[in-house]
């Protein structure tokens, strides 16, 4: 993989590594962000991983554009020679599927929406050929996603199925973008899924809820204190559907601030997960289980 | 010592140079989006040219102060009044406790950045007292003010002095925003490329601090391509990606967004490229109709801008004797 480069006006280097979403492609983009993170090159403010692609934000009147971007180039043989392991967490996402919330929401917006007739999740199913909406939040749910970008808003994961390309869901967005989504969606665009962070406009389709806050900007979240945001790239999450009483004992635990989630430390290597997708993903749940 | 907020006007909050090195978490800068005329505002009332301010965009607010401090309001045409009486802008003049400031109509820009001595002493949030509304972030309760809201104020100097007409500025008509081409540029065809430069667009009325939407211009005319894995069937879409400060995303080739200082930190829009620093204070200066054109910079030309607008700078200081 090339690496492509391109200035964003005079404070920006943007960098696609591949114009396909792959895990390889994301272990390059993150392996360089890495680097330069490393280097501490003068005049870099913000550093940005992304899916399949990072940003470098800079002060050109500390660092030439053209410096910065021989510097990026010179590491890039490096990145993609690196072994692509990971020390990460995984962690249990509860959701409760079919929800009110999200139900009320894309009823309001259904003249936006590739199927007026269909819910988000019925649409889902259908495009992806499986039977029912059973079966599709099976699918969504039996195995791990990665944490491949978090943002858009604070703190929004973006997270790729760790399965086969031939199996992943794929799910057009709304034909145009609603103005309204409740927050803690759980969302889905392109091959994407996506926690929305907040309340506020958006265009993935949406499948359910989750209790657990995952943004906290006043930090008093017990496992927000240190970092308003929950997610970082490279975390692996696991959905678990939950039932609605389940859904209700989480707000209870969530508003008397002590609800814990399930986060475990865990290795990942894509080496090993490319040679034996079930048999790693098996090995993580086992992590999460504690087992 | 406080400002009582009486009416918040549209949409008014707290503000200053804004909050770097988040974006990686999908938290944006922030801060006024004409830093020019924050930075002025400031240095008139003797504050450090990065305290934090009030932006008003459209209708300003009506405030009341409990303490003597000295006020100025720069940017955008919003006349000020003191009980009544008409204040200049771009000038520095004293409040006494009990005193109200209101506002005329909007003459002309979009944003008045009201400052007071001592600056506004909100909470510092990750490094700044800017207000991120999206994400309940900085200002004052991570929102817009409201009626009833009362603002602390730091301890402040009292500053003097105006600001002529020369030292200021304000967009043109239309208003020209140079832009350095790039980041997918590659994907439409030259002719759409020329036509977006030839065209005149109008600012829509989705503008704010997240980013400005401009309409009446020509569909974009894309280099045909199988979409790649992940991007979405639409041939303006990405696999999700950073988006830079400034960048020009064409959602479904028609109508360009420029994202600015709350922007949206990524997602899957292909963008044309990025307007450049030197330009983006204007933007916050266009009102919803106004004409504006893009045009095409080299990365020279965009460093030579950026060094002109430092020399404005430079020339405010010198003239205020900063």
């Amino acid at each position: 993989m090339s690496i492509r480069f391109s200035f964003g006006g005079d404070e920006h280097i943007f960098a696609e590594v591949s114009e396909d979403m792959s895990l390889e492609a994301f272990f390059t983009s993150l392996s360089m962000t890495n680097a330069v993170k490393a280097a501490g090159i003068k005049g870099v403010t913000e550093i940005c991983p992304a899916n399949a692609s990072f940003q470098i934000k800079f002060d050109p009147d500390r660092i030439k554009p053209g410096d910065l971007l021989k510097e990026l180039q010179s590491m890039e043989g490096a990145a993609s020679k690196s072994d692509a392991t990971l020390q990460t967490r995984i962690m249990e996402i509860p959701v409760l599927y079919q929800d009110p919330w999200t139900h009320e929401t894309l009823m309001r917006f259904r003249e936006r929406h590739q199927n007026p007739n269909a819910t988000d999740l019925e649409y889902a199913a259908e495009v992806n050929g499986l039977g029912g909406v059973e079966d599709f939040i099976k699918a969504h749910s039996s195995q791990p996603w990665f944490v491949s970008m978090v943002g858009f808003v604070a703190g929004l994961p973006f997270l790729y199925q760790m399965v086969e390309r031939k199996r992943q869901l794929q799910v057009p967005k709304y034909l145009r973008p609603r103005t309204d989504t409740p927050k803690l969606t759980i969302g889905h665009g392109g091959c994407f899924s996506c926690i929305y962070s907040v309340r506020g406009a958006g265009g993935y389709q949406m499948f359910g809820v989750t209790p657990m806050p995952i943004y906290d900007p006043s930090q008093k979240v017990n496992y927000l204190t240190d970092e308003m945001c929950l997610f970082r790239p490279g975390d692996i999450v696991k959905w678990k559907p939950v039932s609605r009483d389940e859904y209700d004992a989480a707000i209870e635990a969530v508003d008397a601030n002590r609800y814990e989630p399930v986060i475990r430390a865990a290795s990942f290597s894509l080496a090993a997960f490319n040679k034996d997708m079930a048999g790693t993903n098996a090995k993580l749940m086992e992590v999460l289980n504690g087992r | 010592m406080a400002v009582n907020v009486i009416s918040p006007g549209l949409s008014t909050t707290v503000q200053d140079l804004g909050r770097p090195g988040y974006y990686h978490l999908g938290i944006p800068l922030s801060g006024g989006m004409d830093r020019f005329a924050l930075r002025a505002a400031n240095m008139l009332v003797g504050n450090d040219e990065g305290a934090a301010v009030l932006e008003a965009v459209f209708m300003g607010p009506e405030l009341e102060f409990t303490e003597a401090a000295t006020v100025a309001v720069a940017g955008g045409e919003l006349p000020p009044k003191l009980n009544g009486d008409d204040r200049p802008t771009w000038e520095a003049f004293p409040v006494k406790p009990g005193d109200r400031l209101t506002f005329g109509f909007l003459k002309s820009g979009a944003r008045a950045y009201i400052a007071v001595s001592g600056g506004i002493d909100v909470p510092v949030k990750l490094g700044s007292r800017s207000t991120y509304t999206l994400g309940a972030l900085g200002g004052h309760e991570g929102r817009a003010l409201k009626a009833g809201d009362s603002l602390p104020l730091g301890k402040g100097i009292p500053g003097k002095g105006a600001i002529p007409a020369n030292l200021r500025r304000q967009p043109g008509n239309p208003a020209e925003l140079r832009m350095l081409p790039g980041l997918y540029w590659h994907r439409i065809t030259a002719a759409a490329g020329k036509q977006f430069f030839a065209d005149t667009w109008k600012v829509a009325p989705e503008a704010d601090r997240i980013g400005y939407r401009f309409k009446g211009g020509t569909a974009l005319e894309f280099v045909p391509r199988e979409q790649p894995f992940g991007a979405g069937s639409n041939p303006s879409n990405i696999v999700d990606a950073c988006y830079p400060y400034g960048s020009i995303q064409v959602p479904g080739g028609t109508e360009p967004i420029v994202l600015h200082r709350d922007a949206v930190s990524g997602g899957g829009y292909m963008m044309l490229g990025c307007v450049i620093s030197a330009d983006m204070d204007l933007i916050g200066q266009l009102q919803p109709h106004s004409p504006a054109r893009f045009v095409e910079v080299t990365m020279d030309q965009a460093l030579a801008a950026r060094h002109d607008r430092q020399a404005a700078l430079a020339a405010l200081r010198s003239h205020l004797g900063r």
